[in-house]
């Protein structure tokens, strides 16, 4: 999880929806080692959130059947100048964390 | 049982090599192809969109070790090198002979000269991450230019030493590279089409990686499909190798960071 | 029209037929392919289970969402997938959730994105692991309880690969 990339607009118009892309290093180890003989040493990002001015804007759980290195795009719309935050988490337990600023210019 | 399958598609395979072999035998020489012209639609847009484009974590790795001055000479990348814009070209003409030691040098080689000579750290492991991110992070400085090696002087016999290995018959098997990359490009081998086997798209992010890797890692790919003996990553034989390719490649752009099956 | 398998067509290669065989399959024998292949069975009985877990007994009706895979997958290991629902998005009238189910993989959910009337629009991006060629659905929640779905079969190439391999 140590890379993380995040490609959306620094800035928006108020009532605009804007698209948002990440993508992070991860594995995502299924764990299934041959076929039917059960699953070991899982290793994925299962949850991924973003919050923005006071709510959260989008959420998703994630299976083995994510390819490694999950990209995931998805929309928000524009309210007020504030921090995007991002939160990835794996079956380790470890959490990764980015935040972006959005400005946002009046309609 | 896992014979059985993997029979069927051996069997399949082949079926769609033999189908596949059309006219085309002793034409003028044909252009070189890229893989990029054989990917799917989606790949090539994964490819083309450098928002999409997974190899891109690996290129923003390179940009922060780039900056990265905490190391004990105090001597970043940048301290010398400014931005890393001002490495636009110079993927086109490498491998190179170093003018100091007279030997061959790829992208790699020259990072880690810089890291040994100017920044007094030891080299960087080849494949490890961050020799794949510089790496990635300056080839894609050239993005869109074309290739164009210098195959005059020194190098000259470096040339010829890729080039005998490219077109010797070799491994078990007893095939040459050329007979894949030069005369059955386009034809379907194991749920691939065969390209020119150039090096322009790499290092690469590659589905059956999974992740980034360097070009001398795919020629060991192709070099264990045939079941050859294995150059080293970053040995003599590799580099002559990479820089025939290079010059086979003269003329088609820089992908970097490409994206492959 | 050219024969499928004259005597000419291993020499223009300049192999002779057995080195040929040889020669597919050691490419297929490469150890980043490795033992990959899937077991071509039938529906999972987990995706029947949390297809039934997410109906709930409710109806689902065909419709209202678009879902964009290729029908051909070069590899299963990544398989760019997009998904959208046309939703308003308001307070009174939103998607919830799209589930993204594989019949076949070892794990039928592959991904759930939740939404609000604040995600601006139902759509998610991603890329997909297939274990072999199969039906993928995408069952969409909006706020009144209703289900809609799409469905596409993709037939995968070469299967996502299993660990180790
Ligand atoms: C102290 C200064 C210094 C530092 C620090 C330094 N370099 Fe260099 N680099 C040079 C010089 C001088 C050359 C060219 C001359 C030579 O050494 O052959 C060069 C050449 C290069 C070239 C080849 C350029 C060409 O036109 O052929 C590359 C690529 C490169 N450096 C990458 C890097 C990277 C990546 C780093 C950080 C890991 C780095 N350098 C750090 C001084 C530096
Ligand atoms: C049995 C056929 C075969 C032989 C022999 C073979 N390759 Fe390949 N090679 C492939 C296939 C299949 C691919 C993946 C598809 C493609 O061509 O891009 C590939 C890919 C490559 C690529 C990567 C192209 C790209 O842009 O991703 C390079 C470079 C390459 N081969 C070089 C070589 C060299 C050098 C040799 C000899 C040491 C060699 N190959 C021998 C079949 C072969």
């Amino acid at each position: 999880m140590r890379l993380r990339r995040i490609v959306m607009p620094e800035i928006a118009r108020a009532g605009e929806v804007i698209e948002i892309r990440t993508v992070i290093l991860h594995p995502m180890i299924t764990g299934h080692t041959a076929a039917g003989a059960g699953v070991s040493g899982r290793r994925i990002v299962h949850t991924f959130h973003v919050h923005y001015d006071g709510a959260e804007v989008f959420r998703a759980e994630l299976g083995p059947g994510i390819a490694a290195n999950p990209l995931l795009t998805f929309t928000t719309v524009a309210t007020r100048t504030g921090d995007v935050v991002f939160t990835w988490m794996d079956d380790t337990g470890e959490t990764a964390v980015e935040t972006r600023l959005l400005t946002v210019a009046p309609a | 049982m896992r014979r059985g399958v993997a029979g069927k598609a051996l069997r399949r395979a082949l079926a769609a090599v033999f189908a596949a072999i059309a006219p085309f035998a002793a034409e003028a020489e044909p252009k070189a192809r890229s893989a990029r012209e054989f990917l799917s639609l989606e790949l090539a847009a994964e490819q083309a969109d450098e928002t999409l484009n997974r190899g891109m974590l690996w290129v923003e790795l390179g940009e922060r070790l780039w900056k990265d001055g905490s190391v004990p000479s105090g001597r970043s990348c940048a301290s010398c090198h400014g931005q890393p814009g001002g490495m636009r070209g110079v993927a086109t003409r490498y491998p190179a002979i170093n003018r100091e030691t007279g030997a061959l040098v790829n992208i790699e080689g020259r990072i880690n000269g810089c890291r040994v000579q100017h920044q007094s750290l030891p080299a960087l492991a080849y494949e490890s991450e961050e020799l794949l991110a510089l790496t990635a992070l300056v080839a894609h400085q050239s993005k869109g230019m074309i290739m164009s090696v210098a195959v005059d002087g020194a190098a000259r016999g470096f040339l010829e030493q890729g080039r005998a290995v490219y077109e010797s018959r070799q491994g078990q098997l007893n095939i040459a590279c050329s007979q894949c990359h030069e005369q059955n490009v386009g034809r379907k081998l194991r749920g691939d089409v065969i390209s020119s086997g150039l090096g322009v798209g790499y290092p690469a992010y590659r589905l059956t990686w999974q992740g980034l890797g360097s070009l001398h890692r795919r020629l060991k790919a192709c070099q264990q499909g045939v079941r050859a003996a294995e150059f080293e990553p970053g040995s003599t034989e590799h580099l002559s190798l990479e820089l025939f390719l290079a010059w086979r490649a003269r003329g088609i752009p820089i992908e970097t960071p490409g994206i492959r099956r | 029209m050219q024969q499928r398998k004259t005597s000419a067509t291993p020499r223009m290669l300049g192999l002779d037929r057995r080195r040929l065989i040889a020669a597919v399959g050691g490419f297929i024998a490469t150890p980043s392919i490795g033992a990959a292949w899937a077991e071509d069975g039938g529906v999972s009985g987990q995706y029947q289970k949390v297809r039934r877990e997410i109906a709930a007994g409710r109806e689902i009706r065909i419709g209202r969402v678009a879902l964009d895979i290729p029908r051909l997958a070069e590899s299963g290991n990544s398989v760019a997938l997009r998904v959208t629902v046309a939703s308003p998005m308001t307070e009174a009238d939103h998607v919830r959730a799209i589930h993204i189910l594989s019949e076949k993989n070892p794990v039928a959910l592959i991904a759930r994105f939740q939404f609000g009337p604040r995600s601006g629009r139902a759509e998610a991006q991603t890329n997909i692991r297939l274990a072999t060629t199969q039906l993928v659905h995408a069952l969409a929640e909006t706020s009144d309880g209703g289900l809609w779905e799409a469905s596409t079969e993709v037939v995968v190439l070469l299967a996502a690969c299993l660990d180790g391999s």
